[in-house]
């Protein structure tokens, strides 16, 4: 897109953005594996409520997490629109739903604003920042954060 | 290759060397006067020292080579390998292992130990051992015991097996004397000699360290320089030599050139032929040369690093095949094997072992690549499986398309191929076994008692996951069975039993599992006692009314030890519940049938693999799950009249009139809110933890199948009352019960403790 093609500085970075509800987050994109559509997974027992089971990705069993959910706005219902984009964390991979991909951004540190000061605790635990970016607001979304919280409470 | 890849294989090599050394002086001990057997066990020593030698590691050349001293005067029938003999022995080569693994992981050894057993070797040695003369001639005692005849130049057998010296290699030449017999030795090298590494120079350097020699280079059939092909060989050395190590001295020094070479060796006096003459090589050594090239001398440290390289490699591939031949060959005269798996590992031997004239060929390979190859046959077969049911949906052909055919095809073809990949990690019992004999010895010995353990089907075969993790129980159980269950010798005596006690451990395939044996011939089970503790402890109440076998059963109880006075062996806190938690946690069950005088039996029932497992495909509130066969005992259509309510939300199932507490599924996975409706469903009953039975509720069956086991954990975490997941051939994911974490759950434990154990991915 215009933006990225704009942007080939040092100390840049790339970030995947996507879509839940009306609201745009972003990842870091050396995180992401691959996107793939939507499959009906595994519901796996007492598993929190964000956990949408599992499927299977070529072999391997892969927990998908319902990231609306995860970060406290309302579960999704998934359809074949929907999209999961597969990312390592750590050792392990995880499956995140989300409602469609939208942009490449290529980014420099400058463009991260600060995450404003909220009440939300999910904000304030996975937002790493926001950037605006065409008159959008996009959020800078902590994998790691996301997980680590994920597997304590599951255990 | 560097050194400490070159060091990593000695040390392999010498685990397999110590494998073979114990197998060989157990042997021994079980009245084998084969001279096959002692020259085995001679030769693992010796490969030891060898080894051990070139890479510097004193402690142990030296241990080895007094043991070594000691077993050469057993291989020449000096002395008798009594069982008093054995026993140092057998300590000896523990104290070898414990050095070796000294040597490898750093650490240290018990020296008081090892000392103490080097001076009974060496006593032992020199109880029939020659004049004192010729101990004196011998240098240190790093020298081989001189034989009696020790004037005279070795007997062959030892010489065939004498290293060059690597630790006192000067020492001959400076006791050189004029007067030693003198040979005249011609030696023509092939040019396969050099093809293999091996030096004209580098030999004769070495016979000159045997003696005062002067050399003569024939080069007489050098051709002209159009004519010389610059990878032939074209000298011929003349040699004469004075040595008082005799022919066979010198032979040795070109043991490894010996058929690369035309070599010549002559006495030049008269008298010295008189003499050598009953020392002419045997026959017997030199065939068992040819059979199994003498796992060599080490590599003299002075030579050059390639050459080290290659002399290394040779030992290590040359040990290898030895130790091979002889797996194999066991193998296929050990018993026939009922898995397919083992069966594919025994037909894949056996052509090795035909193709190559009797010797398998063998490769070391990294236990990652095969896993990977493995995991892949994994998906392939779930690949297959998936493309089958697909062809199946859209067929309207009736089945007989030639697609189907050829899926039919296929599906065999990707069978056979998981089965003989599962053959590659299938390794014989055969080392956990021998791990066992030590322990045994060692707790006979602490505890006073006299014990023979007896092996049998150490070649069965078993995936090395089980395997890895079958010995930390099955130690336990040997500690416990001897500890506990055979009685002191003089007890026994009294009550007229054999005051040598047994224990026997069995393996073999049965209905595609392995199933191992632990019987030992002692008091068996004091049931009064189990009973009395069990309620002592609270784990049962008084009043309980259990059947022998029940309280059999309550050793496996946590927190159970009826060892009266904690022992330094057994009864460390741990008890058999951890063996039972250890065996469960490998998909596996254990048994215990005791006789009151006669001793008790332990049965351990083992998958052949952790990668796949039968398992029956049923529903619950629309999931679909697998439910591992080995924990289904039966399956039931229950009826209304056979089902009770008890208390709240309890109820029982009565099964030829005992009541079987209902367990639904659904339920306890949190799949549905409320109980469902036990008529409208199918009954598994399910033997668990403890003995107990339970019927688990789910709500249709689907078929049987043997599925590959998936990792939750790998990219989630344990999940309650799962032990793993599947794919089926629908492409989606099936979770595997945890039956015994169901059934725990269901006794009111909460499914969220630990359950570390219950995983089996």
């Amino acid at each position: 897109m215009s933006y990225t093609a704009k942007t080939l500085l040092q100390g840049s970075r790339e970030l995947i953005a996507f879509r839940i509800g009306d609201q745009e987050f972003c990842v870091n994109i050396m995180s992401v594996r691959e996107i793939r559509g939507w499959t009906p997974a595994t519901a796996l027992p007492h598993s929190p409520g964000y956990m949408m089971g599992v499927i299977n990705l070529r072999g391997a069993v892969l927990p998908i997490l319902d990231l609306s959910a995860r970060l406290g706005m309302k579960p999704a219902e998934p359809t074949a629109r929907h999209v999961i984009i597969v990312a390592q964390v750590r050792t392990k991979v995880v499956g995140l739903l989300v409602d469609a991909v939208s942009d490449i951004l290529t980014v420099t540190d400058e463009n991260i604003q600060p995450t404003p000061e909220v009440s939300s605790d999910l904000e304030r635990q996975f937002a790493r920042g926001i950037l605006a970016i065409e008159k959008r607001m996009i959020c800078l979304i902590e994998l790691e954060a996301l997980f680590s919280e994920t597997e304590s409470e599951a255990a | 290759m560097d050194m400490n890849e070159i060091k990593e294989i000695f040390f392999q090599e010498c685990e397999e060397q110590l494998a073979e050394l114990e197998s060989g002086l157990l042997k021994l001990n079980d009245g084998d006067r084969d001279p096959e057997t002692v020259n085995a066990v001679f030769r693992a020593v010796h490969s030891i020292k060898g080894g051990a030698g070139a890479f510097g590691l004193d402690d142990l050349v030296a241990f080895a080579h007094v043991f070594e001293t000691t077993l050469d005067c057993v291989r020449s029938n000096k002395l008798d390998p009594s069982p008093d003999v054995l026993k140092v022995m057998l300590k000896s080569a523990d104290v070898l292992a414990d050095l070796t693994n000294a040597a490898r992981d750093g650490g240290s050894v018990d020296e008081s130990r090892s000392r103490a057993l080097v001076k009974e070797l060496e006593a032992l040695a020199n109880g029939q051992a020659p004049s004192p003369s010729a101990l004196a001639e011998a240098p240190a005692p790093a020298a081989p015991a001189p034989a009696p005849k020790a004037a005279a130049p070795a007997p062959t057998d030892e010489s065939g097996f004498q290293p060059i010296p690597f630790t006192f290699d000067d020492e001959p030449t400076e006791e050189l004397a004029v007067d030693k017999p003198l040979f005249e030795v011609i030696f023509k090298p092939r040019s396969d000699l050099y093809a293999k590494g091996n030096d004209a120079a580098l030999l004769l350097r070495d016979l000159s360290r045997i003696g005062d020699m002067t050399v003569f280079c024939n080069t007489d059939s050098v051709p002209t320089l159009d004519k010389l092909d610059p990878e032939a060989a074209y000298f011929q050395w003349v040699i004469s030599i004075g040595t008082d190590k005799g022919e066979e001295g010198i032979r040795t020094v070109f043991e490894f050139a010996e058929w690369d070479c035309d070599l010549q060796v002559k006495p030049l006096e008269e008298a010295v032929v008189n003499e050598d003459q009953p020392m002419v090589p045997v026959p017997f050594d030199l065939s068992v040369l040819d059979d199994e090239p003498a796992p060599a001398a080490a590599p003299q440290p002075a030579q050059s690093a390639a050459a080290e390289t290659v002399a290394a490699a040779q030992t290590a591939s040359q040990v290898m095949e030895a130790v091979n031949t002889a797996i194999s060959a066991k193998a296929e005269r050990a018993e026939k094997k009922e898995s397919p798996a083992a069966a594919a590992a025994a037909a894949a031997a056996a052509n090795a072992g035909g193709a190559a004239a009797g010797v398998a060929q063998t490769i070391r390979v990294d236990l990652d690549r095969v896993d990977r190859l493995i995991n892949l046959v994994g998906e392939l077969v779930i690949n297959q499986a998936m493309l089958s049911q697909s062809v199946i949906e859209n067929d309207n052909n009736g089945g007989a398309s030639s697609i189907n055919m050829g899926l039919e095809e296929l599906q065999q073809l990707t069978r056979e191929i998981q089965d003989s990949v599962m053959a590659i990690r299938a390794q014989p019992v055969k080392p956990v076994f021998q791990r066992m004999s030590r322990i045994v010895r060692e707790i006979a010995d602490m505890t006073g008692k006299s014990i023979r353990l007896i092996t049998e089907g150490e070649n069965t075969e078993v995936d090395k996951t089980v395997i890895d993790k079958l010995a930390e129980p099955l130690t336990h159980m040997i500690r416990n069975a001897v500890d506990h269950g055979v009685e002191t010798p003089e007890k026994r005596a009294a009550i007229g039993k054999n005051p040598e006690g047994t224990v026997r451990l069995t393996a073999k395939h049965r209905s595609g599992r392995i199933l191992i044996e632990l019987a030992d011939d002692g008091a068996g089970i004091n049931r009064e006692r189990v009973r009395q503790k069990a309620i002592d402890k609270e784990l049962i109440s008084p009043d309980a009314n259990l059947s022998d076998e029940e309280i059999d059963n309550l050793i496996f109880l946590p927190g159970f030890s009826t060892a009266e006075k904690l022992s330094d062996i057994s009864g460390r806190g741990v008890g058999m519940d951890v063996v039972k938690r250890s065996i469960q946690a490998l998909g596996g069950r254990i048994n215990i049938s005791s006789k009151p005088g006669h001793g008790s039996v332990f049965t351990m029932s083992l998958p052949l693999t952790l990668a796949v497992l039968d398992g029956m495909v049923v529903t619950v509130a629309g999931q679909t799950l697998v439910v591992p066969q080995t924990a289904i005992v039966e399956t039931l259509q229950p009826e209304a009249q056979n089902i009770h309510s008890f208390g709240a939300n309890q109820r029982l199932i009565s099964i030829r009139n005992s009541f079987c507490p209902l367990v639904d599924v659904g339920r306890i996975l949190n799949f549905r809110a409320t109980q469902a409706n036990p008529v409208d469903g199918v009954a598994l009953l399910v033997e668990s933890e403890g003995g107990g039975q339970r019927a688990l509720m789910v709500d249709a069956i689907q078929g049987q199948r043997q599925v590959v086991i998936k990792s939750l954990e790998a990219n989630y975490t344990h999940v309650p009352g799962i032990a793993a997941a599947t794919i089926l051939g629908d492409g989606r994911v099936a979770l595997i019960l945890d039956v015994d974490a169901v059934v725990a759950a269901s006794r009111g434990q909460s499914l969220k403790p630990e359950m570390a154990y219950a995983s089996a991915g």
